[in-house]
């Protein structure tokens, strides 16, 4: 099979190309992304990329490939080669470090801002702070999120503005903590999401929703954000 | 919190809600135009259509009209802007233009409507 691969060495290359490797598949066998990337490694020690568990939990391979967002590790070849030809590029919209090695500074930044944490100054009842299992069902759906940007970095909205928009990553762990009985700073939350940008950049066109590795759903959360910012203003 | 000089109520709840009720406003409008025009439309003359349109309603519904374009079409096209436009002097100059020309849009339409 025919991989193109984007390249990029700060070092030693003047600009970015795709390199065109062959790649001889084991028959009968359904590999990975991830796979197909080690196969190139093995003769190619130079190209980079991020990976650890590759099992799609820690979120460290997210890449795009053949024009969609995922983790390389979960993504089955077949599912996204068309003409037999695999194309891996690094996550759209960030400053590629080196191959498919991207520089996720922003991203974080937009993840620190929304404060990730409990915040709650009530001393806690007992031992821990409890909640009733209705409460902790609203948390389903939002918490599994990996952080691997695959959604961020599908977004236009988060590629013009990403030091303004929040991202719809960032933007279901804020939900998430919204929507969390034991947090007591709604409004200190709202307050600070409540301008044109961090969360109203959102235009719902749902790339988040189609490309999430863990089939979360961000824009309904935003949505969630929206209603709770329109009743706090009403 | 983001802030914007040029953003208009520097609320994005504000501008969202603005944008819905502004968007109502044209809708209607285009309605009452499409069936009027339906209903009288083929051989229209000039005073048919200045008698529709003098009437004391349809002039504060024109002007009401206006000015929801007026909203709707600054918070759309800062949106746009931002998103589009990074040179800060490029941006400015093309917001200080679409200031200016829905500012004599405005102007024009009252003018029209309560001019004569």
């Amino acid at each position: 099979m025919l991989v193109s691969v984007y390249r990029y060495n700060p070092e030693t290359d003047r600009e970015p190309y795709m390199q065109d490797v062959e790649v001889s598949l084991p028959e009968g066998k359904d590999l990975m992304v991830l796979d197909v990337l080690n196969l190139i490694k093995e003769k190619d020690q130079s190209l980079s990329y991020r990976r650890s568990c590759r099992e799609g939990v820690c979120g460290s391979d997210g890449v795009n490939m053949n024009g969609k967002n995922g983790l390389a590790c979960i993504t089955p070849v077949s599912e996204v080669v068309t003409g037999g030809k695999l194309v891996v590029r690094p996550l759209p919209g960030l400053p590629v470090i080196r191959d498919l090695v991207v520089d996720m500074g922003v991203f974080y930044k937009q993840y620190q801002r929304i404060k990730p944490y409990l915040q709650n100054s009530t001393p806690a009842g007992g031992r821990e702070r409890l909640q009733s299992p209705e409460d902790r069902a609203k948390l389903d759906g939002l918490y599994e999120c990996i952080l691997c940007a695959c959604c961020s970095t599908s977004c236009p909205s988060f590629w013009w503005n990403p030091e303004k928009f929040v991202g719809p990553s960032g933007l279901l762990q804020a939900y998430r903590f919204l929507a969390d009985s034991r947090d007591e700073a709604t409004e200190e939350r709202l307050a600070e999401l409540d301008d044109p940008f961090s969360v109203f950049r959102c235009r719902g066109i749902m790339n988040c929703v189609s490309v999430c590795p863990k089939g979360l759903n961000p824009t309904k959360a935003i949505g969630h954000i929206r209603d709770m910012l329109l009743s706090r203003a009403t | 919190m983001v802030t914007n000089v040029l953003n208009y109520g520097r609320s994005g709840v504000a501008d969202w809600v603005v944008q819905r009720f502004s968007a109502l406003i044209l809708a209607a409008y285009t309605v009452v135009m499409v069936v009027w025009l339906a209903v009288n439309g083929g051989e229209l003359t000039f005073a048919q259509w200045q008698g529709f349109m003098g009437q004391t309603w349809m002039r504060i519904f024109t002007l009401l009209t206006v000015l929801a374009l007026a909203g709707h079409a600054w918070i759309g096209l800062w949106t746009v802007a931002t998103d589009y436009m990074k040179k800060g002097a490029v941006r400015v100059a093309f917001l200080g233009s679409v200031a200016i020309s829905l500012f004599v849009y405005v102007v024009w339409a009252i003018s029209i409507l309560w001019g004569f």
